[in-house]
């Protein structure tokens, strides 16, 4: 089996063409990127708002119970609901509730992180600058978001992994994507495809994970890591002789 | 000067919460330059009034003043850029190097980065960060070298006033003690109108040049200067939060007089057991290291050169001219019952005795009551 996903993946004819792997590959970062760009450009300064203002906390709530809705279900219904509304030679009627199904589940992460973050900044530091003179901008600006900026990126991740995976049934409508080897390999017996595909889409979602990591790592400032690598690591310390004590069947790790 | 005029504050009832009045008709003035306390338990509306100083809350009525200027029509933030804020936590970005926490305000007031920076090094090292402090985090700093960075963040666009809210609280005693007495040299240099807030008498009493005693629910029951205010706490609720030893502890702001000192017979470090035996006829022997008093020794009980470890160092040190609370204390503590006098350099000028320190204070005058306070009309009994 594995044998045969090598194969499959490495052969080069797979790769080219309009239902290559490399225009497949390229559509399904065109729909999770443009879906977790609206759901950014949604989620993000709503949440930050939220989180400021102290109002309309219960958004949050019901942003987070969306999650409870299965996404395949949800595209059919927009598909049947959007699709005659779209006239000529176009994409649109597939890619409009793709996108829309994509960034609703999307919205929930980067919803939640945006407000847990800006809330859980120190209420003594927003004090601070508010009594030293800061407008409400600047105190946005220069102190809550920059400390909101960890758990932003960790909603951010955890939106990018969901829709990269969950962008596998745009297929289903008559879309591309990488989804549709899975459609197209399940319907015609061809597993080599279909796994490969998986292993693809798990590989990409992987590859932004990473990427991502890296710049929050350069945007966030160190003054907001040093607090939790100091503490990991003091609590390893303390962890250690407690774990040999217990003896190599308790040491979880 | 900042001036409360008939300031009152109440928050509306909220969601089962009662209506509640914080500050109740406050009137009271602090002085250019000087520290005045507001001092009171938890609930007396202290903290509301400090932060009605720079607009963090607005008053319900009344008014308050800064150099005459109503600050009801100043605009808040441009309000508080001039006015410098120090809270019990610090609230030090963590986002932000210690250089950078510092330089906030000049940076908010237009001051180039650079510039703000350099500014931000020369406070540092006032409060007493040199350095390789500049570049850490304040993750990376302990509480009390948190609390200096707060207070050098708040003197960084020097600000004629100062506004603190208890800054030295979170801070373990010995540490509070410490930044407590740099404070105050600070203070000396730079004589900045400062309003402190705290829930700790005695450090009310050591900071304040002048101290308000709150009573809950926001009145003012006593204005007065420390001293004053250990001798004549004007009703039982003062007295009480005062608290007990205000006699002793009102010697801290009585200078000695000339004590009848005695010269004390000394010996350096190093000194064999004959030479120590020798030097005196008494139980116990002062040693001494280049005139500064060590401690004390038994010479009979020696067999060696005189070293450190042999020392017994229960005694305290009190300046000849220093307060007369350290020169009891001095004699009080000493194992010969002989308290040490030095001079500023810290160099043996003599011994005292209790009984000796105990004329001396009887003779100090206690001060003047203000005959307005015995008057039957001016104390609202409550």
């Amino acid at each position: 089996m594995i044998n045969q996903i090598w194969t499959w993946l490495t052969d080069g004819a797979n790769w080219s063409g309009d239902d290559g792997i490399t225009h497949r590959l390229v559509q399904h970062l065109w729909y999770s990127g443009l879906s977790l760009l609206i759901a950014g450009v949604i989620a993000l300064p709503l949440g930050t708002w939220i989180a400021h203002s102290g109002r309309a906390s219960w958004l949050v709530t019901a942003a987070n119970s969306l999650r409870a809705v299965p996404s395949l279900g949800l595209l059919f219904a927009a598909s049947m609901l959007l699709s005659s509304k779209f006239t000529g030679d176009t994409d649109l009627p597939y890619l409009v509730p793709s996108i829309i199904v994509l960034t609703i589940l999307a919205i929930p992460p980067l919803l939640a992180g945006a407000y847990s973050g800006v809330r859980e900044v120190d209420p003594a530091a927003r004090d601070a600058a508010r009594g030293m003179g800061m407008t409400g901008g600047e105190v946005l600006r220069q102190v809550e978001l920059p400390n909101a900026l960890p758990l932003i990126f960790s909603g951010l991740r955890s939106a990018t992994l969901q829709v990269i995976a969950t962008a596998t049934i745009a297929a289903y409508i008559g879309l591309g994507g990488l989804g549709a080897f899975l459609r197209d390999g399940i319907a015609l017996n061809e597993y080599d495809a279909a796994a490969g595909a998986s292993v693809l889409v798990a590989v990409l979602a992987l590859a932004a994970d990473l990427l991502l990591g890296v710049v929050q790592r350069l945007v966030v400032s160190p003054g907001l890591r040093t607090t939790r690598t100091r503490t990991r690591r003091n609590r390893r310390a303390d962890a250690t002789p407690a774990a040999a004590a217990l003896g190599p069947t308790n040491a979880r790790s | 000067m900042i001036r409360f005029e008939q300031v009152t504050k109440s928050f509306p009832a909220t969601g089962g919460r009662e209506s509640m009045v914080a500050v109740d008709e406050l009137s009271l003035e602090a002085p250019t330059g000087q520290i005045t306390v507001l001092v009171g338990p938890s609930g007396c509306g202290k903290t509301t009034s400090l932060r009605m100083i720079n607009r963090m809350i607005d008053p319900t009525s009344g008014r308050i003043l800064i150099d005459d200027q109503d600050i009801a029509s100043v605009n808040p933030a441009r309000l508080r850029r001039g006015i410098g804020y120090v809270i019990q936590s610090a609230g030090l970005f963590p986002h932000r190097t210690v250089v950078d926490n510092v330089a906030t305000v000049p940076m908010l007031l237009g001051t180039g980065r650079k510039k703000a920076r350099d500014r931000a090094r020369e406070v540092l090292e006032l409060v007493g960060l040199p350095g390789d402090f500049a570049e850490r985090y304040p993750s990376q700093l302990s509480g009390g070298q948190q609390q200096r960075v707060g207070v050098a963040r708040a003197l960084a666009a020097d600000p004629p006033v100062m506004l603190m809210d208890e800054p030295f609280s979170a801070v373990d005693p010995i540490v509070r003690e410490q930044l407590q007495d740099e404070f105050l040299r600070l203070q000396d240099e730079l004589g900045k109108t400062i309003v402190f807030v705290t829930h700790d008498i005695d450090e009310a009493i050591k900071l304040g040049d002048q101290v308000a005693v709150m009573r809950v629910g926001g009145r003012l029951a006593q204005l007065a200067e420390p001293a004053y205010l250990l001798a004549h706490p004007i009703d039982d609720f003062v007295a009480d939060f005062v608290g007990r030893d205000r006699g002793y502890r009102a010697l801290g702001f009585s200078e000695a007089p000339n004590l009848p000192m005695s010269n004390e017979p000394s010996v350096p470090l190093g000194t064999t057991p004959e030479e120590a035996r020798a030097a005196t006829s008494d139980r116990w022997l002062l040693v001494v290291d280049e005139e500064v008093p060590q401690g004390w020794v038994e010479p009979a009980r020696i067999e060696a050169p005189i070293e450190p470890s042999m020392l017994d160092r229960g005694g305290t040190v009190a300046r000849v001219h220093g307060p007369l609370r350290a020169s009891l204390d001095a004699a009080l503590s000493s194992p010969s019952r002989r308290g040490v006098l030095v001079d500023d350099d810290g160099r043996l000028v003599g011994t005292v005795r209790a009984a000796d320190v105990v004329q001396a204070i009887e003779r100090v005058e206690r001060p003047e009551i203000d005959p307005a306070e015995i008057a039957p009309t001016a104390a609202p009994v409550e």
